[in-house]
Formats: structure tokens, C-alpha cells, sequence
């Protein structure tokens, strides 16, 4: 599986998905300066996490009209996997690769802790090494993460199984609609989730679980 | 040309901030503070002299970049 993570001025998670990506692909992952206009071809495009572009105006919206985001928005139009993790989603929604928005934490506070999260489906490039209903357990390190769609758009995500990862019950740490914590796109190449799952592949790190995102996308696209 | 854009939370879409600053307001003992909503104010100078046009444009920034239209309405109002 060749890779790619995109780097944006304030960016502070491309290294960890790089080392993750590194470690279950066996390959180094391409680094793409958020200034270029085109990706080099691969399998996998990661938007990593971070403060792009130091959260102005809207988090994710300055990093959505960078010039690389054309190309991955066109290679995400033809198929190419895409996968935004924190900062990631919120430049997915402001893009409109994904539908909804990523809004301030209910509570008003930044979000760094472990959190459950519910693998609620399986059939997806992202998550097929995991087991439906299964509770694995991502960090979240974040200010908006509150993600919000109108209800048509709640349950069409539902109707069609969209909906990743969701909270655990009583372990929404932002008040999300419906816990949800991760989603795809209509044509299932592309997965936003506010968890880190990067950061959790390494026990001396504090756990494993994320290891099988990636491992699910190598089996997907090798 | 000069314009201010006002960029706020669309009716029903909570607005945290918002509720904080109506709760500190009551701590300050303004008492009859209902609702508080809060958004941003953005200040733009146009090179534009023809209102429409400038208006026309205004629009155009704003659904592109100044506000998400998920969640956020916007105004526009032209300054001399």
C-alpha cells in the first residue's frame, strides 16, 4: 500500500500517522507539503491531525482552500482512500468531502483523554479488521469536535451505514449528534474521525487498538 | 469600498459560547438576560465601486470561505 500524509503549517500529528503507516505497511509514507499541487499516485491519502493554519477563521476551513486540497479532493472523487483524522475531519466537513460540521465541545473545553468508541460497521475499507459492537479505546485531543448535521443528514448517515465509530454510551466527550465519532462518504473511500487511532499503535504508547485501522487499509488496497 | 460581514449560528444550532457569556452576564447580576448569541464580525475593504457588484461578490466569499453554511447564516452591510 503506498501512502501519503498531507502537511499543513500547524499540523502536529503527520509524524505519528507516518510512523504508524510505516510500521503496519512496511513502506514509508509520502510527506506532501500542503503548498503543492499534486499528490504523487498512491492508495491512501491521510489528512493527520493538528491546528492547521492555527485554527483561524473556522478549524479546517484555511487548510480546505490550500492548493493540494484540489488534487485530493479530485483523486477522493475517483476513488482514492482518504482518511482525516481530527483536524483531518474537521478539513473532510469544510471541504465537503464529508457531510456535516465540526462545532465547539458543548462543554467548551479542550477533549484529551481515552475515550470508548463502538466499531458500529465492519464493511468498510477502514475498519474491516474490527468486530461489529466491539469497544475499542482511542485518545481524542480536541476543542471542536462536536459534530453536527441536520436530521436528514443524521439519518441518511445511519440508513446507510455511515456511521464508523461512535462514542460509547456515557463517553461522548463533546457532544456529538448521536455520539458519532467517525463517518464516511457516500462512496466509502473516505473516513473522518475525531479519534486518534495513530496514537495508539505502540503498547509502550498505551495500547494497540488503532493498529487495526491501518492494518484493515493495507488488507483493502495492497 | 468598505463592508462588514456578520457571520453567526444559524437559528437552533447551539451555540455554547453563547450560553456562557449569558451565564456570566447573570453572574454579574444582569438579571434580565434572555438568550445570548454570539458570531464574528468581519471587516473587508473592496476595491469596488458599484454596489451590486461588491454585493454580488461579498455573497460569494462568504459561501465560499467566510461562513460554513452548515452551521453558520451570515450579513452583509456595505460601508462608505
Amino acid at each position: 500500500m503506498k501512502s501519503a500524509v498531507v502537511v499543513f503549517p500547524a499540523s502536529n500529528c503527520d509524524r505519528d500517522a507516518a510512523v504508524a503507516l510505516e510500521q503496519v505497511a512496511g513502506e514509508k509514507p509520502k510527506m506532501v507539503w500542503h503548498g503543492d499541487s499534486e499528490l504523487p499516485p498512491v492508495d491512501l491519502i491521510v489528512l493527520p491531525g493538528g491546528f492547521s493554519y492555527g485554527d483561524y477563521l473556522r478549524c479546517g476551513a484555511m487548510a480546505a482552500q490550500s492548493h493540494i486540497m484540489r488534487d485530493v479532493k479530485k483523486k477522493a472523487e475517483q476513488g482514492v482512500a482518504v482518511l482525516g483524522i481530527c483536524n483531518g475531519f474537521q478539513v473532510l466537513t469544510e471541504t465537503g468531502l464529508l457531510p456535516g460540521a465540526l462545532m465547539r465541545n458543548a462543554n467548551l473545553k479542550f477533549a484529551c483523554r481515552p475515550v470508548g468508541i463502538v466499531v458500529e460497521e465492519t464493511q468498510s475499507k477502514f475498519s474491516r479488521r474490527y468486530n461489529k459492537g466491539e469497544v475499542v479505546h482511542f485518545p481524542v485531543a480536541h476543542g471542536d469536535g462536536n459534530y453536527f448535521a441536520d436530521d436528514d443528514t443524521l439519518d441518511c448517515l445511519e440508513g446507510e451505514n455511515r456511521v464508523v465509530f461512535r462514542y460509547a454510551e456515557g463517553d461522548n466527550p463533546n457532544g456529538s449528534a448521536r455520539n458519532i465519532a467517525g463517518i464516511l462518504n457516500e462512496k466509502r473511500n473516505v473516513l473522518g474521525l475525531m479519534p486518534h487511532p495513530e496514537r495508539v499503535c505502540d503498547p509502550l504508547l498505551g495500547g494497540t487498538d488503532g493498529t487495526r485501522l491501518f492494518k484493515s487499509l493495507v488488507e483493502a488496497l495492497s | 469600498m468598505k463592508a462588514r460581514v456578520f457571520v453567526t449560528l444559524k437559528n437552533g444550532v447551539l451555540d455554547p459560547q453563547g450560553k456562557a457569556i449569558g451565564n456570566a452576564l447573570h453572574g454579574l447580576g444582569f438579571g434580565t438576560v434572555g438568550e445570548v448569541r454570539q458570531g464574528k464580525i468581519i471587516d473587508i475593504e473592496l476595491g469596488e465601486k458599484d454596489e451590486t457588484r461588491a454585493k454580488a461578490t461579498l455573497k460569494d466569499m462568504c459561501e465560499k470561505l467566510l461562513a460554513n453554511t452548515v452551521i453558520e447564516k451570515y450579513e452583509i452591510e456595505l460601508r462608505k
